[in-house]
């Protein structure tokens, strides 16, 4: 029987032929934490009998979502993890670094591999055909520990993606549009595994925005064949080594098939306070915007800072708007600024910050006042998020939030194109 | 479980409770100080439930609670605010595998007609909610077995404690 990808990656590394429904007990090839999840998944390791990391160079700390520390305690966790770094020999990416998720792209996740963090957008790595997902922490300490843990075998989802995206639409137009359509719990357990023409030529960096979404939709994992593309940015990473071609197998039973035709779609936002409540970008032009927040796992590599530059470029953001930008890791921000961006960016009024989370989930670096409305490229718009629970926030494409700075209200980018 | 019947009063809350409405990442500076981070529990879906709620009590909930972020400290709050279980229409995924790995029961059932303030009593063994206040009862689904036996050790590290490893 064929299987899907899901199925394919948890057989190999489980040694046991499994199918959707199955328990199952799989190697991990990389366990990790952040700051907010990893001080409690270190309690619980600490917790654990067993005192020692299965493969410390397989368990990696990020400090990403309150970087630099704007605190006391928050600066005491910080401490803490790299102590415990240091003691266990694991992998430490500190303050300025770069988000998580961004990082384990670059430098760590592998076609095929079985990845879990405590963080729920660690289903970005499906974009380079790992089977990553999001964990707590006493899942996560165990896995630290054991080198292992336990899954259930999700049905798939398959989405079959065709055609050419219209100017001023892309990879999150698309994801925004197929959670609008399922719904927020729409694939709850479930694997979203993509294909189509439009996958075969999507760039790495898009395949990741739209994986880095799949939770949105309740999704275990969110995952894309391994292929030229993929090849191509391993070895853009100086990584082609880790290459290793995946696709499903042509007769794998997917559970329902969605076809997206791309050619259809428009540009579009999710509006407060859930990611399902999706309305086209034009029909939301008499919302005006106090902040607009481009960059995090979603929307903060090169293809977004060169996107947002060249919106940007010989113009001004809007008059009392805040323009926050944030490249995700050291790598884009230092090939941003080689390619002038950064610069473009600053004299158009735009502030920019250093890699990590940033201004996503309200702990710093940008927190909403009362009845503030942000656009935002992140991935959730919950009540609350961005600190305050009087703000509201908008997501939307990388060329719709750069619109929207330029006009001070949500705007469709191809207006301004 | 050693005690398999639990008994309270419901605190009602609707759709879509996220991690942020449960437990906002703004107090992530107090996620090392637990009594004071689970101060907050709920705050910003409903401000009187950390002050009202008493050992016991549950938190009953339509669909897709939970969804969100991966915290444990979600469940962990709910249950130091003397929670003895959460039911709801559904839940998010992460959240509910963080609850059991916690200690703490979450059932799927209808809620729609379990109101604010009424009284409950839930027998895990066999899988019935007791409304005392309208007289109804409801079912539960059965929490899948490999789940189960993690709850009945009290929890993930409980369990591997005992067991040294996963024995699914």
């Amino acid at each position: 029987m064929g299987k899907t990808l899901s199925e394919k990656i948890l057989s190999e590394k489980s040694g046991v032929a499994v199918k959707a429904g199955d328990i199952v007990i799989s190697p991990v090839d990389l366990v990790f934490v952040q700051d907010t999840t990893g001080p409690l998944t270190i309690r619980q390791f600490k917790a654990g009998n067993k005192q020692s990391l299965a493969v410390p160079e397989k368990t990696a700390l990020f400090i990403d979502h309150a970087s630099p520390s704007p605190g006391r305690q928050l600066s005491n966790d910080h401490l803490f993890m790299r102590e415990f770094a240091s003691e266990s020999g694991c992998l430490l990416f500190d303050a300025g670094s770069g988000v998580c998720h961004q990082i384990v792209a670059e430098k760590l996740a592998k076609p095929g591999d079985v990845i879990v963090g405590a963080d729920s957008h660690t289903v970005t790595a499906g974009a380079l055909g790992a089977f990553a997902t999001g964990m707590g922490s006493s899942d996560i300490a165990v896995a630290m520990s054991l080198g292992k843990t336990w899954f259930r075998v999700p049905e798939t989802f398959q989405i079959q993606v065709t055609g050419s995206f219209s100017d001023g639409v892309g990879a999150k137009d698309l994801i925004l549009y197929l959670i609008g359509m399922i719904g927020a719990d729409g694939a709850t357990y479930k694997a979203l595994e993509f294909t189509g023409n439009t996958i075969d030529n999507m760039p790495l960096t898009q395949r990741l925005t739209i994986a880095n979404m799949a939770i949105e939709a309740g999704a275990k994992v969110g995952i894309f064949p391994s292929d030229n593309v993929t090849r191509a940015y391993l070895k853009g990473m100086g990584r082609e080594k880790s290459y290793m071609a995946l696709k499903p197998d042509p007769d794998a039973i997917y559970e329902r098939v969605i076809n997206i035709e791309t050619h259809k779609l428009e540009p579009l936002v999710a509006r407060p306070h859930t990611v399902d409540n999706v309305a086209p970008a034009s029909t939301l032009s008499d919302v005006k915007v106090n902040q607009v927040f481009i960059g995090t796992c979603t929307n903060g590599r090169l293809d977004d800072i060169a996107e947002t530059a060249d919106v940007l470029k010989d113009k001004h953001v809007f008059k009392g708007v805040r323009l926050l930008v944030c490249p995700a890791s050291q790598r884009v921000l230092i090939e941003s600024i080689d390619a002038g961006y950064i610069k473009t960016i600053i004299e158009a009024g735009g502030i920019i910050l250093p890699p990590g989370c940033a201004a996503c989930l309200g702990l710093h670096q940008g927190i909403l006042g009362d009845n503030e409305v942000c656009i935002s490229t992140a991935n959730r718009n919950f009540k609350g998020r961005m600190g305050n629970p009087e703000g509201y926030i908008y997501l939307a494409s990388t060329a719709t939030a750069a619109a929207s700075a330029l006009r001070g209200k949500i705007t469709d980018p191809r207006e301004v194109l | 479980m050693s005690n398999n019947s639990l008994k309270g009063k419901a605190f009602k809350f609707g759709d879509d409770i996220s991690t942020d409405l449960i437990i906002p990442g703004k107090y992530a500076h107090l996620r090392s100080n637990l009594p004071e981070l689970a101060k907050h529990a709920m705050e910003d879906a409903n401000p009187d439930f950390i002050r009202k709620v008493q050992p016991g009590d549950f938190v009953v909930a339509g669909s897709n609670f939970g969804l969100g972020s991966s915290r444990e400290h979600a469940p962990l709050v709910i249950k130091m605010a003397g929670v003895s279980a959460i039911l709801a229409k559904s839940f998010a995924r992460i959240f509910f595998r963080n609850a059991i790995n916690q200690g703490l029961p979450v059932l799927i059932c209808n809620t729609d007609r379990i109101s604010e303030g009424d009284m409950l009593e839930v027998s895990l063994d066999k899988g019935i909610i007791t409304n005392n206040t309208n007289k109804e009862t409801y079912n539960f689904t059965a929490i899948p077995q490999t789940m189960l036996n993690i709850l009945n050790e009290g929890g993930l590290i409980p369990y591997i404690n005992k067991h040294g490893d996963f024995k699914l």
